[in-house]
């Protein structure tokens, strides 16, 4: 009885001092990466190829997503919106979800399974195969040289993608209200522009996505940095990067909206 | 891949992410319509100013000419204090006229500036002394059942008379 309780405690314990020394870890890392930023930032060249591998290749996906989200928001909207004779409010409903949340959130969710995984598969395969521990042996830091390039490239491509991911949005929300339903074309952007805010809501949900981009980078490089060196190490640490970047953004979504939305 | 391929799609990417900013600012967001240039203030005493939020538009014969900018309560006179910013293209007398109105039905509230007849213009830091407050709809509602009530008692005693 008394073994099995104390069998119990160590297993919470060392849950506990594993969590502890894991948000210790990241944090090392994530200071370590301000650390080389004008060192990374010296050799563009890195960070540019980094954006190529998670913005651009993730260009499709989220435009195609995008321009699917807008026109089912169209479609939703319109048949609420109808039964209260407000139809032509429909492109304010669907350019301020887009632009205030589902452009930011949905973008970091797809982020997170598309370029998040790639990351952290990368890296770890790295760590498995000892090229980082190459890298120190040669005195290059591991950290400037894969993880911080990776970490900027994520926090540039992230606002690019969510804009775009808003913008297509609103052109397939468009798509759907005016020449399929024949909401009018007029009243679709007046309505839109008297509603829409600059600085409350655009730039809100561009600061929103640059937050996700930080949050989702770092996890990704973090759990591949962590991974254990074997081929189900990388596999379950590839699974938790798309586990808890999805749960940090909806849980960080919440925190920054109630800051900006003053009740 | 070649290296000028990579920068050449890395540079159309983020090309079509400024793009698409500025896409959302002009055509989605406000940045154009509200784009009132440089602006004059002047405040207006309200005794009740319903549900007028900072940032409501300022309109004259329905044509944007300026925005609320703040809403304090001053407990000197037990009213509202609106701010309001003016674009300077827009000159108004000093006997001008300000009502809070709702578009619509249940539209957003919005103030309506009528011109008076005198030869002063407002300046900035000037209060419009001449307000009239937001239709409370309950106020409204009371009021007409009032009337409505004192009708039928005198047409009750006219009966009784007769």
């Amino acid at each position: 009885m008394l073994k099995r309780l104390s069998g119990v405690l160590v297993g919470l314990g060392h849950r506990v001092t594993t969590g502890i020394w894991r948000i210790g870890a990241g944090a090392r890392l994530f200071f370590y990466i301000w650390v080389y930023l004008i060192e990374s930032f010296k050799r563009p060249g890195l960070i540019v190829r980094e954006i190529f591998a998670t913005g651009v290749l993730s260009l499709l996906i989220i435009l195609v997503s995008a321009f699917f989200v807008g026109m089912v928001l169209g479609l939703q909207g319109y048949n609420t919106l109808q039964k209260y004779g407000s139809s032509e409010a429909i492109g304010v409903l669907v350019a301020l979800s887009l632009v205030r949340e589902l452009g930011p959130v949905v973008t970091a969710l797809l982020f997170a399974g598309r370029a998040g995984t790639a990351i952290t598969a990368e890296i770890g395969l790295m760590k498995a195969t000892e090229q980082l521990s190459a890298m120190e042996m040669m005195a290059v830091s591991p950290v400037a040289r894969v993880i911080a390039p990776r970490f900027w490239a994520g926090v540039i491509s992230m606002p690019i993608l969510a804009a775009l991911f808003s913008m297509v949005g609103v052109l397939g929300g468009y798509f759907v209200a005016v020449p399929i339903i024949g909401v009018d074309d007029g009243a679709f952007w007046s309505q839109m522009q008297a509603n829409v805010d600059f600085r409350d809501d655009i730039m809100n949900g561009v600061i929103k996505s640059l937050v996700f981009g930080v949050v989702c980078s770092m996890i990704a490089l973090f759990e591949g940095y962590d991974a254990p060196p074997t081929a189900e190490g990388v596999s379950r640490a590839t699974t938790r990067t798309v586990v808890n970047s999805s749960l940090a953004v909806l849980a960080i979504d919440f925190i920054l909206t109630s800051f900006m939305i003053s009740v | 891949m070649e290296r000028t391929t990579i920068d050449l799609w890395v540079g159309v990417f983020v090309a079509l992410g400024i793009a698409a900013i500025f896409g959302l600012a002009l055509k989605v967001g406000n940045l154009t319509s509200s784009s009132i240039g440089e602006t004059y203030t002047v405040t207006a005493a309200f005794e009740n100013i319903g549900g007028l939020k900072p940032h409501a538009p300022v309109k004259s014969a329905g044509v944007l000419i300026g925005r609320v900018d703040g809403i304090v309560f001053d407990s000197k006179d037990y009213e509202a204090k609106v701010t309001i910013k003016l674009d300077k293209r827009y000159q108004f007398p000093v006997d001008t006229f300000a009502n809070i109105y709702t578009a619509g039905l249940l539209g957003e509230q919005y103030v309506g500036l009528e011109a008076g007849g005198d030869e002063v213009v407002l300046k900035n830091g000037d209060k419009i002394s001449h307000t009239q407050d937001a239709v409370v709809l309950e106020k409204m509602i009371s009021q007409f059942l009032y009337n409505k009530a004192s009708d039928n008692k005198s047409s009750e005693t006219i009966k009784a008379a007769e």
